[in-house]
């Protein structure tokens, strides 16, 4: 029996088929697109393609278009999701969860593999992805070039907390000819304060920190979370489909 | 509701904005409400008085009226309709409870104003509520900043009485409160041209303290394992026990907790077993607000109590029907609506206490603290009731919203992982 978890996030939908003993046998990504149901679709396509029929499979789906997937036999939430697919990755019960996904941010504390607690910014757009990518098309940058720069640069702080105007600070800070990675900084520096923020309204102890979403593969992101919530954040190749995991052990 | 335009044109309403709110309520009510499945039968009457929530209670009222009473319009708990009855007058709530009325209050109002003020302004304003047009005055209370200063700009529409509500509950503040209501009762006296005798205002403290009873009879009913009724019925009774008269409601309600009762010994229930049960609190949900419950109640679990003043606020602890003396039973009053525990008290440690208890009364798996967006009293308080509750090892979730729908994806998602997270 196969298990399959389908995490059909804001920007990318994410799948992940497990075996009965927890091994994660394959994990995809793809562009979420205009509609939900199409991408559901696809990824229906593609499991065929490699070999996991999803009638065969038991699948859950999570993320906010969990409802979308007409060959799901439940759906769980993407918190519940994330905890128990990091708890898997990082093979650890006890942790705090720091997902910044496209659209939302959540922070998870998890305790004996449980949730014990969670906030989440659905808000508001500073301190997501979506900040990131915006001001990274502003610098006509990708988003994970813009991570890798902002290492080298330092000295600027982005002070809007609204994308917008934030943008128009970026876009200002260019005609004054700052460099690039110093813009990149800031913005970078930017979307960690504002995370760090919500990841410190839960008492973590001395739990480990663990970094999962998109941003994960980049290092940086996690070097300057490190220093700003002054404990070591780590993460792992398999982080950004954390939810996908977690759904699939749901169906377990 | 349509025998009533020449009811709502002798009001001076704006017939036709309200006709774009007469269109909408009866779809969002048969979504949240009759979709329900095995609803107690009692729950008729209520479902009757939605149907015609701007005809069948205004029209009472305007023939009271003509008969010499007068309607007073209150906002807050902690008015004390005992004065009112006891000079022969009528008391109604009037908080708006909808996104329709908002834009109305934005017109005279900061944007950062609570929705509840923006939308009881709006109401006024924009002349689309009857219940607003016909109360001859309104009354109002010193409790938050937002309220405070609307009253000033209602004042300017419409005649507005405002009681100076303490912010402490020293000794004194207990003494002030007493001498407040006795100066409302000179208000009341003057505008109704009735004295208030103390036989009059003891018949008064009695017909209010029997609503209080029949509210909390269905409300321990939510206590029983087998819940028999679903929260959004409670909560429809409680909206509308502020416009009722108060001797039918009790009526009604006792009619619904004999139902009840008689439910609970037969194990019959409107949840699945297994369904996790929700403690509500925090800022008051004014008629038509169900969002929360609504949500609440779509995502597999069940809302048991409201701590907010549609809710237990609103009847808990009774007044003293033993004083004899017009002193005496003012200060009565006094202690009675000082047990009330809203935000605007400093220190407000008793709704920690209150809220720690309800939990346990009414056996909740978890507790949501919801405040209404902009209101900073709940939600500065709500850190102390957070970390009560997190400390007391029970589960929290806080959330703030406003009348809007543009969130409810996102307090869906949030509000299935925290019953999730109970396991
Ligand atoms: S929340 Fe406070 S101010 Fe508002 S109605 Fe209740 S007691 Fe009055
Ligand atoms: S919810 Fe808060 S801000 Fe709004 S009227 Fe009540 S106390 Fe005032």
């Amino acid at each position: 029996m196969h298990y399959i978890g389908i995490d059909i996030g804001s920007t990318s939908a994410k799948t992940a088929v497990l075996d009965e003993n927890k091994n994660i046998l394959e994990v995809f990504a793809q562009p979420t697109g205009w509609s939900s149901i199409d991408t559901a679709e696809s990824i229906g396509k593609n499991l065929r393609e490699k070999g996991f029929a999803p009638e065969e499979c038991k699948v859950v789906s999570t993320g906010y278009g969990r409802v979308a997937v007409p060959f799901s036999d439940k759906t769980v939430t993407e918190i519940t999701c994330h905890a128990k697919g990091a708890s898997l990755i990082f093979g650890l019960e006890d942790l705090l969860v720091v997902d910044i996904g496209g659209q939302d941010t959540k922070v998870i504390l998890i305790e004996n593999g449980f949730v014990k607690d969670f906030v989440m910014n659905d808000k508001c757009s500073a301190g997501t992805g979506r900040f990131l990518e915006v001001m990274a098309n502003t610098l006509a940058m990708r988003p994970d070039e813009l991570c890798t720069l902002a290492k080298s640069g330092g000295n600027t702080s982005i002070s809007s907390l609204c994308t917008v105007f934030a943008e128009s600070e970026v876009i200002s800070l260019i005609g004054r000819g700052e460099k690039k990675e110093n813009i990149a900084f800031g913005v970078v520096d930017s979307i960690i304060k504002k995370v760090a923020i919500q990841a410190n309204r839960l008492p973590a102890g001395s739990k480990q920190a663990v970094l999962t979403g998109g941003l994960c593969e980049c290092d940086y992101i996690c070097e300057a979370l490190s220093r700003e919530l002054k404990t070591e954040v780590i993460t792992d190749k398999n982080a950004r489909f954390a939810g996908a995991i977690g759904a699939a052990l749901c169906g377990m | 509701m349509s025998d009533y335009v020449k009811m709502w044109e002798d009001l001076g309403m704006d017939l036709e904005t309200h006709d774009q709110l007469c269109q909408v309520l009866p779809t969002a009510f048969g979504d949240v409400y009759l979709s329900q499945e095995n609803r107690p039968e009692g729950m008729g009457f209520w479902d009757f008085v939605v149907s015609e929530i701007h005809g069948i209670r205004p029209s009472e009222l305007i023939e009271a009226q003509k008969n010499g009473q007068k309607v007073f319009g209150t906002f807050c708990v902690y008015v004390p309709d005992e004065v009112v009855i006891a000079a022969n007058g009528i008391v109604t709530g009037l908080c708006g409870g909808s996104q329709f009325w908002v834009p109305g209050g934005e017109k005279v109002l900061p944007k950062n104003t609570c929705p509840l003020i923006k939308a009881s302004v709006g109401a006024r304003l924009d002349r689309t509520c009857p219940f607003f047009r016909i109360a001859d005055m309104y009354v109002g209370e010193t409790t938050c900043d937002g309220k405070k200063k609307a009253y000033e700009i209602l004042a300017e529409d419409v005649p507005v009485h405002v009681m100076d509500m303490p912010q402490m509950k020293r000794a004194e503040d207990y003494d002030k409160w007493a001498h407040e209501i006795e100066l409302f009762a000179g208000v009341v006296e003057e505008q109704t041209g009735n004295k208030v005798t103390p036989e009059k205002l003891a018949e008064a403290i009695k017909i209010i303290n029997n609503k209080r009873k029949a509210l909390k009879r269905v409300y321990d009913a939510r206590k029983a394992d087998k819940l028999p009724i679903s929260g959004k019925d409670a909560l429809l009774m409680m909206q509308i026990a502020f416009f009722d008269d108060p001797v039918r409601c009790a009526e009604m309600c006792n009619k619904l907790a004999d139902e009840l009762d008689q439910r609970i010994a037969d194990g019959v229930s409107v949840f699945p077993e297994g369904t996790k049960r929700i403690l509500l609190t925090g800022t008051p949900l004014a008629i038509p607000n169900w969002k929360l419950h609504h949500i609440i109640e779509t995502s597999g679990a069940a809302v048991v109590c409201e701590e907010m003043c549609t809710g237990t606020r609103y009847f808990e602890n009774l007044v003293d029907e033993t004083q004899t003396t017009l002193e005496g039973q003012y200060k009565a009053l006094a202690d009675r609506y000082m047990k009330n525990n809203c935000a605007c008290f400093t220190p407000n440690e008793g709704r920690i206490d209150d809220i720690i208890r309800l939990a346990k009364e009414y056996k909740a798996d978890g507790v949501i603290d919801v405040n209404l967006k902009f209101c900073s009293i709940y939600d500065t308080e709500g850190f102390f009731v957070e970390r009560a509750l997190k400390e007391a090892g029970i589960p929290v979730l806080g959330i703030e919203t406003d009348y809007t729908d543009s969130d409810a994806e996102q307090l869906k998602t949030r509000i299935e992982a925290f019953i999730e997270m109970l396991g």
